[in-house]
């Protein structure tokens, strides 16, 4: 059973279509990357995944099923702009959005003092929302989406706002979860940070979907066969390189098309040149949405 | 637990631990036990005033030498104008007056005052007043009769049921006090706690709090919850000022006395209160509610509900015409118009009564109100609660109701 299944939603604002005809599914143990550039409509086509907005047409179906209260309670969100109530306890906030979720209170509170502790935030557990910075309130909104130990959680621009520290602690918490069998959806325009983390992505541009699949098979579609090279000595003319380019620190290397990188590898090390990296160059995120959307503008 | 009976609890306590709350709830009887303490304190300044007063007098007549003790007004006796305006300039007597020959006939008494005053205070004209009907009548009538042709009316009203027994309500001015700060705390109460509705969803929205809460329950579920929670709140208040209510008429009556020992509070009035408070209440969050929608931010929010809540405290303006009109058939149009309802009933409790068929028509089109209002308010309340920023236009929402 798929964890999130969307297919051919679409929905208008004033005349203005925000999404349009957007289809994809995210598999279960899945963290999924919903990228694009500002206002291309990610956090519509979140709100209408979550039930806060309905679709103009077009289905959801969640964790097999239409979104009901059942299902809410499987769900974890962390919305892109963040707010709790400012006069309210961190323990109290957590542990109220947590019965929201169908937690029941003892077992919210043991689990929010868990993750607290995990998270380093145990000691500011008794003030009140409005006395954290920004960042320490961004941690305890991811602890409120994850508490309830839910199926699917869906992360809108999770990174933005945090210090590196914090950033690598959510990441390898994201990680954890995916280990569990969770699914994860992360929506950011921040491309190239996600790249790491997921397994598949979805990259749309004024709503439509321009680019869909498996990260890795992307990136191999877009490589723009060249090698990277880090060496000491001298490189000289190398059998099926046409050009070389000097970067610092590295060398980029461009291939024929009709050399491979191992055979460009082999003939370096036949002629004892010390290599200290070789890399099959694949060009970041931002880079194949610029040549796809480029492409489009054509 | 229910998730509505979990916003419901959280929004209570929220709401019942607001400073602004405690302060409103515990302030109100505070000033009321500050009048009473201040009416005593002003009372006890005030009697020792009254102190004994001289009147002079000339009797041109003749015949004006008895009852000259009039409670503690003295009157004196002299023999010629120039003697008691001797006495006024000496300070011996307040003032003095001339009854001429030809009194019988005009009435006109001469008074003669050191004072710049615009007329005699009615103690003076009073006493003066019985000094001259008990003197002209004296040895004519009996005694008795005298004092009661001074006083000849001490009207005592008593209203009977239809069953010829004694009411158990009385009616009277001190009967309108009490309807009259009720309606007063009511549109009070009704207007806090739909502001703390209002403010609630417009913080939500601002900080985007209510993309978790819906993500977590139903629209429906969540205006359920708020609305009850924060009306549970309102209903607390309410409950302290009616319970607090006849401790402090009790102190009133005894250190004030006269007619606010005549103050009732007839239980029918408490529950009519508390109904017409659950409804108004009801009315005006639903109303909140579907504002808080539309709007982009709380001060905006208010500026809208302020247009709604000028109906509700018409009756308040009109206190006087109502007690001079109890009749007017423009009471009935208040009575029953929903905005308007829950003051007005109060209020009208204290005058007169209330025909069954106005108040049942009264609740009823206030229940369709509420009913109504929630309906549309459900429906705006998805589209517009996540639009920030814009606030659609009167069309944009009636096209919104039809579609959505």
């Amino acid at each position: 059973m798929l964890a999130v299944e969307v297919s051919h939603i679409a929905k208008t604002f004033d005349d203005k279509v925000v999404v349009n005809d957007l289809s994809f599914s995210v598999a279960r143990g899945e963290m999924f990357g919903l990228i694009g550039p500002n206002g291309a409509g990610k956090t519509t086509t979140i709100r209408m995944m979550m039930d806060i907005i309905k679709p103009d047409s077009g289905e959801v179906t969640i964790l097999g099923e239409k979104l009901s209260e059942a299902t809410k309670n499987k769900l974890g969100y962390l919305p892109e702009e963040r707010g709790l109530y400012r006069k309210l306890g961190v323990l109290d906030s957590i542990i109220y959005l947590a019965s929201l979720k169908g937690m029941d209170r003892r077992s919210a509170e043991e689990k929010a003092n868990e993750l607290l502790n995990q998270t380093g935030m145990l000691p500011h557990k008794g003030k009140k929302i409005e006395e954290l910075s920004r960042g320490m309130g961004q941690i305890i909104q991811f602890i409120v989406g994850i508490i309830h130990d839910p199926e699917l959680v869906v992360l809108d621009e999770p990174f933005a706002g945090l210090d590196p520290v914090n950033t690598e602690l959510l990441k390898s918490m994201l990680a954890e979860l995916r280990n569990q069998g969770k699914a994860l959806v992360l929506s950011t325009h921040q491309m190239n940070e996600i790249e790491e983390l997921c397994d598949r992505i979805l990259m749309i541009n004024h709503g439509c979907s321009v680019l869909y699949g498996n990260l890795a098979e992307i990136k191999s579609r877009y490589r723009s066969n060249s090698v990277l090279l880090e060496f000491e000595g001298e490189l000289g003319e190398v059998a099926g390189v046409t050009g070389k380019r000097t970067h610092k620190g590295y060398t980029e290397l461009m291939l024929d098309g009709k050399t491979t990188p191992q055979q460009v590898l082999a003939h370096l090390v036949s002629r004892g040149i010390v290599i200290n990296r070789f890399e099959i160059a694949t060009p970041p995120l931002n880079e194949i949405f610029l040549r796809v959307v480029g492409k489009a503008h054509e | 637990m229910n998730k509505t009976l979990l916003i419901l609890r959280h929004e209570f306590r929220h709401t019942v631990k607001r400073r602004g709350f405690i302060v409103m709830t515990v302030i109100v009887p505070l000033i009321a036990l500050l009048i009473i303490g201040a009416f005593q304190l002003v009372s006890g300044i005030a009697r020792p005033t009254v102190e004994a007063t001289t009147i002079g007098y000339v009797d041109e007549l003749g015949g004006f030498q008895q009852y000259t003790s009039q409670g503690y007004i003295e009157l004196v006796r002299f023999d010629t104008p120039d003697d008691a305006t001797d006495a006024l300039v000496r300070g011996d007597i307040n003032e003095y007056f001339v009854i001429p020959s030809d009194y019988i006939s005009t009435g006109v008494i001469n008074r003669y005052t050191l004072e710049k005053q615009l007329a005699a205070s009615p103690a003076i004209t009073t006493a003066i007043n019985n000094f001259l009907t008990s003197n002209l009548l004296a040895g004519k009538v009996p005694e008795a009769t005298i004092a009661r042709i001074e006083a000849p009316l001490n009207l005592v009203t008593t209203r009977l049921t239809e069953t010829g027994a004694v009411a158990p309500e009385q009616g009277g001015y001190g009967n309108l006090i009490i309807p009259f700060v009720f309606g007063i705390l009511l549109a009070l109460s009704i207007i806090f706690s739909s502001t703390y509705l209002l403010q609630g969803l417009a913080e939500e929205k601002e900080n985007r709090l209510i993309e978790i809460l819906l993500s977590s329950v139903s629209a429906r579920q969540l205006l359920t919850g708020k609305v009850l929670g924060i009306g549970a709140a309102g209903l607390v208040q309410v409950a302290v000022w009616v319970i607090s209510a006849p401790l402090l008429l009790n102190l009133a009556s005894s250190s004030i006395g006269g007619f606010i020992s005549t103050i009732q509070l007839p239980a029918d009035f408490i529950v009519l209160a508390v109904v017409y408070f659950i409804l108004g209440y009801l009315l005006f969050s639903v109303i909140s509610a579907s504002i808080g929608a539309v709007s982009s931010n709380s001060r905006e929010g208010q500026q809208l509900i302020g247009v709604f809540t000028i109906p509700l405290l018409i009756p308040l303006w009109f206190t006087s015409l109502l007690m001079f009109l109890p009749d007017n058939p423009v009471w009935v149009f208040f009575t029953i118009f929903p905005l308007s309802a829950p003051v007005e009933v109060i209020m009208r409790l204290g005058v007169a009564d209330i025909p069954v068929w106005q108040l049942v028509a009264s609740i009823a089109v206030l229940v369709l109100s509420i009913i109504g209002i929630l309906f549309l308010t459900i429906r705006i309340f998805r589209t517009y609660l996540l639009m920030y920023g814009k606030r659609p236009g009167i069309g944009e929402v009636l096209r919104c109701l039809r579609s959505g």
